[in-house]
């Protein structure tokens, strides 16, 4: 069995009683939600928290709800809720594409939204998809709360704009007429992290034309979205040429290193492979018909 | 011999049994729910770490870092300064007690705790003793360990080279990494005929290094009793004989007082067919500490350190008329045995049963030849439900034979059919020494070609290949050598490959069965009074199976390479039959008749034209422990003894096909279809049988697409985790489809061949050959295990490389 160094353990009772917990306990406490990234580097020992701070308890944090233009998912939502929630999978198709793929049900009970931009791994589906969604993330923290752009948020690999005294509460995405958007991912085995993956959104405008999009990679080595790729379908009336153009700017923008999924080549590969089967489903949901050249 | 061609799944598996009269109690062969499932059902099995000794304490392992490393100096103080350290051993410690180094199972030694060098990451260097598992570990961190790295030899391939790292000096005289060369078949004859031959193809073929990784990982707990000097050890192992005999050989513990104890395993798959460091380990703690120690390794432990199998790089050939006529094989086998050489098999073959690498095929002439090497990488090598490198040998024949149809452009499957050995050839001897006792192998691959639609899915193909898609279809066909074995060829370590059997029927007819192997998940309550209730004609249940403890079973050698059914099944079978032949004597006495007047029927003796006048063997029971009046020379029981040497090997078969998708933009292989058709001889259980069939069958799948254990150049090991060594789940196996035909054994008593590992034997080459069929329009002829999505688009662009 393996077994994490000695911490020891509180349970927060609000969010506020949380905040209060990582004060006290200071730089070595640790906020755990789901468990799943944590709890197995703990075992590994490659994670060595003095304190943990289990919010599990917090079902203030728990939540999806549309309101006023924006769907803002509690940080504590499980991936199993953003699966089964109807409105998520009709507003954001991507989350639930990207959902049937991270991890398997037992993970998916357990882990949450939160916890996994928190974690910021760069393998990370759910990063990816607010990326392209251009979601909000909410922080709290002792000087109080504030909203960034995910693009802030994120720092690079495992790092965030979330301080170490600080909570996710909530994860915010804007609503968008016209709109579709979609993910894919391959694995060597269910389960598995990401070789690579992709993800796209696409709003269309009255004139048949593409108003907006965006691009993002997982595990391809691209810090935020491939703005290169999403420029040329900006304006455009989606076509093969122009989806396979943009692919080949998203393979251009990554930089995968090879490791035991794969090699660099393959992987760039797969970042054109992948950016173009996103486009097409994402323009396919939005009703658009790619016109082949 | 008689094949009995029927497909599964059956109405009705057996003719009535006429003893059956209460369906709820099945007597004999047939479909019967396992008896041992209740409890596992229920989370309610006891395995090893279930089990609770009092005032136990609890080991851990401190493991080298470093895969080649000179040990500069080892010290514990400020782990034995932690409050709940019992005790910290060292590889010097041990050299004190002659322990530091063992004998393994190949001839070899190994190190039991480091003294001089780590020779692979991962390799045991001291063990702590505490009051818990956590205070263990945490003190594991506290031993302080000077390592000067040495040079690494990781490609097998460079081991040999003149200026490589020699891992093994402590060996004297040992100036190379170089273990053995061992040769079968005959090369000069083998050579002639390629000479003359139309076609030769050759392709190097590797089989990676994978892991059994059983669910449970490997552990010991020793409860040493300083005063009457009995060593009570619980063990996850395969085979608690030959370890009660080992440790008394290795230890000095008389081996009377030695009670080795199995009991539930979660999964083996040879795994825990060996002795490791840390089961010595617990040992020496409990004699250090006085108490109990219970050690039980992690999954990461587990994948680093212990047993691991195949890693076979094979440059085979195939000599073959234009016509399709297979002439002869040939291979030269690089072996990479890790660090120690620590494979378990039979002493006189230090490459297992490879030489079987013949496969289903009438040939001329045949040659192999094994070298086998040191690397800085974990021992171990025959386990994986390999039935002692079977596996590698139909893995190579099976994936040459694709080689040549696709350079002949002749369908794989009627180029096997071409080529079988024909039924009146058996009993067959093979150009390499084997005597297949029987065999009937066209009427398996038509029944699996008919069952899965050969013809229609060639169109299919066809159809789909004009479009561009990829689709695969890949055929195997399989001959096995298992039932290790005939003791006047077969031992390990002077242990003949003999078990016992014991068979006890009770005064109320009731009956115990006492047998030397040990399952691990194969269902041998069932299986093994499913037999005694055959012979007897008493309800499976009413049969208890007594394994798993060396003071309450008859000695012999345990459960790997499918020879519990053929070696334990016969003897059970021929046990069976002694206490038969008993109770036909006291039957005769208790009807006052002469025993050869007598008829048998299941369950009964019965006065030849007289069936009312009978006995049955509850009524036979009750009369030899009673006060029946027993004939000359009969004792006053049901009992009877056997030890089991069989006469031959048993041969078991199968046609595998397997329909794989390919996603040409992603190289992602999707296994859509799978039947397999298999020929164990006599079918016990077909549904413990088609169980066994099933998880060998997802093991192939998980070897031929996912399954490596990698290194770094430093010798790191790539595969350590579960995150990093994958095995396939549900969602990477289809549904399976299975048939059968019967050809039964011969020289078995009750026609029995085994079957635990025919699947895991024979399904690789058939994924991998439906992976390079649907890559044919590529130019692909061969692709290395694992076929990842990487590997296949690498392969796609003309680059296929071997994964080491």
């Amino acid at each position: 069995m393996q077994v994490p160094a000695p911490f020891e353990y509180a349970r927060a009772t609000s969010v506020q009683d949380a905040l209060e917990l990582l004060e006290r306990h200071g730089p070595e406490s640790h906020v755990i939600a789901g468990g799943h990234s944590l709890l197995p580097m703990m075992k590994l020992r490659l994670a060595r928290p003095e304190w943990l701070i289990d919010i599990n308890d917090l079902a203030e944090l728990r939540h999806i709800t549309e309101d006023a233009g924006v769907l803002r998912v509690g940080a504590l939502t499980r991936h199993a809720a953003l699966l089964g929630s109807d409105v998520v999978g009709r507003l954001f198709p991507i989350v639930h594409d990207a959902e049937k793929v991270i991890a398997d049900p037992v993970v998916r009970n357990r882990g949450t939204i939160g916890g996994s931009l928190g974690q910021a791994d760069p393998a990370e589906d759910l990063t990816t998809v607010c990326d392209v969604l251009r979601a909000q993330v909410v922080i709290v923290g002792p000087a109080g709360e504030r909203v960034v752009d995910v693009a802030e948020f994120h720092r690079g690999p495992y790092e965030t704009a979330c301080e170490q005294n600080e909570l996710i509460t909530e994860v915010r995405f804007p609503i968008r007429t016209g709109s579709a958007s979609a993910y894919e991912k391959v694995e060597r085995r269910v389960g598995d992290w990401a070789v690579a993956a992709a993800g796209a959104a696409v709003q269309l405008g009255d004139d048949g034309t593409i108003a907006d999009a965006a691009i993002g990679l997982t595990a391809l080595g691209l810090e935020g979205l491939a703005t290169d790729a999403a420029a040329v379908l900006v304006g455009q009336r989606p076509s093969e040429d122009l989806i396979a153009e943009a692919a080949r700017l998203a393979a251009e923008a990554s930089s995968p290193v090879e490791d035991q999924r794969g090699p660099v080549d393959y992987k760039r590969h797969l970042a054109d492979e992948l950016t173009r089967r996103v486009l097409r489903r994402a323009l396919e949901r939005v009703g658009a018909t790619a016109t082949a050249a | 011999m008689t094949t009995v061609q029927e497909r599964s799944p059956m109405p009705q598996e057996r003719e009535p049994n006429p003893a059956l009269t209460d369906p709820s109690r099945p007597i004999g062969f047939g479909r019967v729910q396992r008896k041992e499932d209740p409890r596992f059902v229920r989370g309610k099995g006891r395995y090893l770490d279930d089990v609770v000794l009092p005032g136990m304490l609890h080991g851990a392992v401190l493991r080298s870092p470093m895969a080649h490393a000179r040990l500069v100096s080892i010290d514990t103080t400020e782990a034995l300064a932690h409050p709940k350290v019992h005790a910290v051993i060292t590889g010097k410690d041990l050299e004190g007690l002659n322990l530091a180094w063992a004998p393994t199972l190949s001839a070899d030694v190994q190190a039991v705790l480091a003294t001089d060098k780590v020779r692979f990451q991962g390799q045991e260097v001291a063990f702590v003793v505490a009051e818990d598992r956590y205070s263990a570990r945490d003190a594991l961190e506290l031993i302080d360990v000077e390592y000067e790295e040495l040079p690494v030899v990781i490609d097998a391939r460079r081991a040999l080279d003149p200026g490589a790292a020699v891992i093994r000096d402590d060996k004297e005289g040992q100036t190379d990494n170089h273990i053995f060369d061992w040769e079968a078949g005959d090369k000069a004859e083998t050579d002639a005929v390629f000479a003359r031959a139309d076609v030769v193809v050759r392709q190097e073929v590797v089989y990676p290094r994978v892991h059994p990784a059983p669910m449970e990982t490997c552990g010991a707990i020793a409860d040493y009793d300083p005063i009457d000097g009995k060593l009570t050890l619980y063990e996850t192992t395969q085979a608690p004989h030959a370890h009660r005999t080992l440790y008394a050989m290795v230890a000095g513990i008389p081996e009377h007082k030695i009670r080795v104890i199995a009991g539930d395993i979660g999964g083996g798959f040879g795994n825990k067919v060996g002795i490791y460091p840390g089961y010595v380990c617990a040992i020496v703690g409990s004699i250090v500490t006085g108490k109990p120690v219970k050690w039980v390794e992690d999954r990461s432990e587990n994948l680093m350190s212990t047993s691991f199998a195949r890693d076979y790089i094979m440059k085979g050939e195939v000599a073959a008329t234009r016509d399709g006529k297979i002439l002869a094989v040939r291979t030269h086998v690089l072996a990479d045995h890790g660090a120690f050489n620590a494979t378990a098999q039979p002493t006189k073959y230090p490459a297992g049963f490879f030489s079987i690498f013949t496969g289903s095929y009438d040939l001329e002439a045949a040659h192999c030849s094994v070298t086998g090497v040191y690397t800085n990488k974990a021992p171990g090598g025959v386990a994986y439900a390999c039935s002692f490198r079977v596996t590698e040998a139909v893995y190579l024949v099976e994936r040459m034979v694709d080689v040549l149809a696709q350079e002949l452009e002749m369908d794989p499957a009627e180029l096997r059919l071409a080529n079988f050995i024909r039924p009146e050839q058996f009993p067959y001897k093979n150009k390499t020494g084997w005597e297949y006792d029987s065999g009937d192998y066209e009427p398996a691959l038509r029944m699996c070609m008919e069952q899965i639609g050969y013809a229609d899915l060639r169109r299919e193909q066809a159809e789909k290949r004009a479009r561009g898609e990829l689709m695969g279809i890949g055929v195997s066909f399989f001959t096995e050598t298992v039932g290790a074995g005939p003791r006047k060829h077969m031992d390990i370590v002077g242990l003949g490959m003999n078990d016992g059997a014991e068979v006890r029927v009770h005064p109320t007819g009731k009956a115990v069965v006492r047998i030397s192997v040990q399952t691990q998940g194969q269902g041998h309550e069932t299986t093994f009074a499913q037999i005694v209730g055959e012979e007897l004609g008493i309800p499976t249940e009413d049969i208890e199976v007594v394994h798993g403890d060396t003071d309450q079973t008859p000695f012999g050698l345990g459960t790997y390479g499918s020879r519990s059914t053929p070696v334990s099944g016969g003897a059970v079978a021929l046990a069976a039959r002694k206490v038969r032949e008993k109770a036909k004597a006291i039957a005769a006495a208790m009807l006052e008749t002469r025993p050869e007047d007598l008829e048998w029927e299941k369950g009964r003796f019965y006065v030849k034209g007289d069936p009312s006048a009978a006995k049955t063997i509850s009524e036979i029971a009750l009369g030899a422990h009673g006060t029946v009046e027993l004939p000359e020379g009969v004792d006053g029981n049901l009992d009877a003894e056997v030890t089991y040497d069989p006469p031959n090997l048993t041969f078991p078969f199968g046609a595998y096909i397997c329909v794989v998708d390919v996603d040409p933009g992603t190289g992602k292989v999707k296994v859509r279809r799978f039947v397999a058709v298999d020929d164990c001889g006599t079918r016990i259980n077909p549904m413990i049988v088609e169980g066994q069939i099933h998880g060998g069958l997802a093991d192939g799948v998980g070897m031929a697409l996912m399954e490596f254990i990698g290194f770094d150049e430093q010798g790191n090991c790539l595969g350590g985790s579960f995150m990093d060594y994958l095995i396939p789940t549900a969602m990477e196996v289809p549904d399976w489809e299975t048939g059968y035909t019967v050809t039964p054994s011969p020289h078995h008593p009750i026609g029995a061949k085994g079957i635990g590992e025919s699947a895991t034997v024979g399904s690789p080459p058939a994924v991998v050959n439906a992976v390079v069929d649907a890559l044919a329009p590529f130019g692909v002829t061969h692709l290395d295990m694992p076929c990842t999505p990487a590997r296949v688009w690498a392969a796609m662009q003309g680059r296929p490389t071997p994964p080491i």
